[in-house]
């Protein structure tokens, strides 16, 4: 098995993320992160769906995810080709004695942090998931209190924009009614 | 700017307009609004007993017609009743659109009386769906439906619309286009790939035309008999594909299949190329998928690109329009003719012929009571190739798929994808009403029968003269055929005692139809031309039978196609060297 990324531009009504969701289930596959937004069009939402399949069945899933009325266009996104990152928020135990080793680590992976109170520091980072995990590991024998993940978000490299053919409109005349 | 009119009426304007003449359904409290203005229309509403029978009355009225059927249902459970067809229409890609009443839009979501989140339930069963709350978008959601519905690869589309905007003053604007900008199937075929399942056609020895039902739904069957013809390959049809090629072709080996020909199943098994033409690889055709044709190179060609690959690699793979893949085909393949490239086939064809001819479609009689085969042939004979015959699932299904002989495209309709038994009836009827001249039968099991037949009164009520022959045995005679054989004769749950109750003849006068029956073979002929005679009720005619004929040949479940049975306990004796 294998980690795939895939990029689905979607026409932005409502509903739409069922019918993906749906779609996976349905076909036995397991999305192991999905993250959702507005684009720079506003009629269109991207997702960045995270997969972990072979190669073969995951061509049926995209042909599947392509039948979908409102899928516009789906990419794969090569990892040496793009860039992904997610964000984590986690809020560790510190008390007086621990909380300079705890803001150590955060200036060390350039995390940030967004809160702090006598007992306990909540912070956040940004990055690929290796990073991530790198991080949560030092943070661990801390105590590590509550994490949150967003999902993974990712964007090719280079000057092309996914959106760019695939939002030309394309207007069908609707077919005249049937004689008779 | 046009005058105000309600969101029922922009939808009855909007169904007339994308070209509905006719309507199976039943009205209900979300619905109601559409049902006022639906009095003064042009299009033929048809008030329905159950909307199962309206879904399955509108695949009918499609399937037989090439047309989108329609039907109607309120909110609740008259959109749930609809999803059985639905769900049909969806596995047999039958165009059709099912218009359902949603609660008020300030309502969905609060469990209001007759809620059902209908959208939410049928996403994986349409090919799409939508809900309406705003009325200004029923003209542009039903356009989008019906282009949705029957262009590429067909299907089921629903529309949900809220009460409130049935109610709501809107105007009327018919679209002159829409935009999908997610949409756009491919038609065309493209070149490359047409010129590389050139050149394996010639290079086979042994290959196959496997045609599937979106050859009919294609309107293919001209393009695939010159293919056929000019190329001199086998052809075998699946049970979504009789009448797409002549039964009484010589080029003809039959259905593939669990319960195939021996030739049709050989065919495939033993071809080193299957050319795939709307098809879709499925279970009941394969059997063990992994040893399945193993010689065999694959072209497959299908309008929807997700088919192609699913079950069997395709060695070239085709997306687009079955016609338009053959027309190229045939192009291709012609001019190579010219230029005096041909396949060398000449071996193949008479091992099949040799196979054919060994292994014909064949029954046992009893020595006592009336084989189901038997009425069916007869039926077949009698009625002719010009009649529409509609099945349900099951034993009568798989006989009526041998022995009825199909030499016409959109003759034979039955469920093939989800076997929904009591699919026969509704859809006779919604034939018959697509088709109003020609004479449809519907070859049903006496269990089927019992599922939708209140659709009778629909018939007798609307003058839509439908015959129905019941092939009664009494039974659940599928599954009773799968205890005989998989479970020691253990008929647990099978016998359905419809010799006794009910009376099918009173229960057909009860419906204003006429009742006839049948137990001896002696008057089969007498009884058809009886019911053939009647044209302005519908005739149910209770052919009943012995209830211990089993369908053969077959293939049994996740077993290989190499282990057919043309009998039981036979199997078929061709050995790889005969070839």
């Amino acid at each position: 098995m294998t980690t795939h990324t895939l990029s689905v531009l979607v026409e932005n009504k409502p509903g739409v993320l069922a019918r993906i969701a749906g779609l996976f289930s349905r076909r036995g596959f397991n999305i192991d992160s999905l993250a959702v937004g507005p684009t720079e069009h506003p009629e269109v939402s991207r997702m960045t769906i995270v997969v972990n399949v072979e190669s073969s069945p995951l061509e049926q899933v995209t042909k599947q995810l392509n039948k979908l009325v409102e899928v516009i266009k789906i990419v794969e996104l090569d990892p040496t080709t793009s860039v992904t990152r997610e964000l984590v928020m986690v809020k560790v135990a510190a008390n007086v004695e621990t909380r300079g080793s705890v803001l150590e680590i955060v200036q060390l992976f350039r995390a940030k942090v967004i809160d702090i109170a006598p007992d306990a520091i909540a912070m956040q980072i940004t990055g690929n998931a290796g990073k991530i995990a790198d991080f949560l590991t030092m943070l661990e024998p801390f105590g590590i209190r509550e994490l949150v993940q967003s999902g993974q978000v990712a964007i090719g490299r280079g000057s092309r924009s996914i959106s760019e053919r695939s939002l030309r409109p394309v207007a069908v005349p609707v077919a005249p009614a049937h004689a008779g | 700017m046009s005058a105000e009119i309600t969101g029922a009426q922009s939808l009855v304007k909007s169904l007339e307009a994308a070209g509905t003449e006719t309507i199976f359904g039943i009205p209900g409290g979300a619905i109601l609004p559409a049902y006022d203005p639906l009095m003064d229309s042009s299009i033929r509403h048809i008030l329905v007993r159950h909307e199962q029978g309206a879904g399955h009355a509108a695949q009918g009225y499609a399937a037989a017609t090439g047309r989108v059927g329609v039907c109607m249902a309120t909110s609740g459970p008259g959109a749930t009743n609809l999803v059985t067809p639905i769900a049909d229409a969806h596995m047999d890609s039958v165009p059709m659109v099912a218009v359902t009443g949603q609660v008020g839009a300030s309502m969905i979501g609060t469990d209001a009386f007759q809620e059902a989140d209908i959208r939410g339930i049928t996403m994986p069963i349409t090919k799409h769906n939508f809900l309406v709350t705003d009325p200004r978008d029923i003209p542009r959601t039903i356009a989008e439906a019906f282009h949705i519905a029957s262009t590429g690869r067909p299907g089921p589309v629903l529309v949900d619309i809220a009460k409130s905007a049935l109610q709501a003053q809107t105007t009327y604007d018919w679209p002159s286009e829409i935009h999908l900008p997610g949409y756009r199937p491919v038609t065309r075929p493209h070149a490359k790939q047409i010129r590389e399942a050139t050149r394996l056609l010639l290079e086979a020895r042994k290959p196959v035309l496997y045609v599937g039902g979106g050859t009919i739904r294609a309107n293919a069957s001209r393009e695939l008999l010159a293919l056929a013809e000019l190329t001199g390959i086998p052809v075998v049809t699946t049970l979504m594909a009789l009448g797409a090629f002549p039964d009484s072709h010589p080029q003809h080996l039959g259905m593939p299949g669990m319960h195939g020909t021996v030739a049709a199943v050989a065919g495939l098994q033993k071809s080193d190329l299957i050319i795939s033409l709307g098809a879709r690889f499925d279970d009941r055709v394969t059997g063990n998928l992994d040893s399945f044709a193993p010689g065999a190179k694959v072209i497959h060609a299908d309008i929807d690109p997700a088919e192609i690959g699913k079950n069997r690699h395709a060695d070239v793979p085709i997306v687009g329009d079955v016609r338009e893949v053959l027309i190229d085909l045939h192009a291709a393949l012609a001019a190579e003719a010219e230029a005096g490239h041909t396949g060398d086939y000449e071996g193949w064809v008479s091992f099949l012929s040799g196979v054919k001819a060994t292994y014909p479609l064949g029954y046992d009689k009893p020595a006592n009571g009336l084989s189901p085969q038997y009425v069916i042939e007869r039926l077949g004979a009698i009625a002719g190739p010009d009649t529409i015959y509609t099945s349900g699932v099951g034993q009568h299904q798989m006989w009526a798929a041998h022995y009825v002989k199909y030499q016409k495209p959109r003759t034979w309709l039955n469920s093939g994808g989800l076997g929904t038994m009591g699919y026969s009836v509704p859809a006779a009827m919604g034939a018959k009403v697509g088709m109003p001249d020609t004479t449809v039968w519907a070859i049903d099991g006496d269990g089927c029968f019992q599922m939708t037949n209140q659709e009778l009164a629909t018939c007798a009520i609307n003058d839509i003269p439908i015959k129905v022959a019941i092939i009664n045995n009494e039974s659940l005679g599928m599954v009773r055929q799968w205890q005989t054989l998989f479970y020691n004769e253990r008929y647990s749950n099978t016998d359905l005692h419809s010799k006794r109750i009910p009376d099918f003849v009173k229960l057909a006068d009860a419906y204003g139809c006429i009742g006839l029956a049948c137990e001896s073979p002696d008057d089969v002929d007498a009884t058809i031309d009886k019911a053939m005679q009647i044209n302005d009720v519908p005739v149910v005619v209770d052919f009943r039978v012995h209830r211990d004929a089993m369908v053969w040949p077959m293939v049994a479940a996740g077993t290989s196609n190499d282990e057919i049975k043309y009998a039981r306990d036979l199997a078929p004796d061709f050995a790889e060297n005969d070839l």
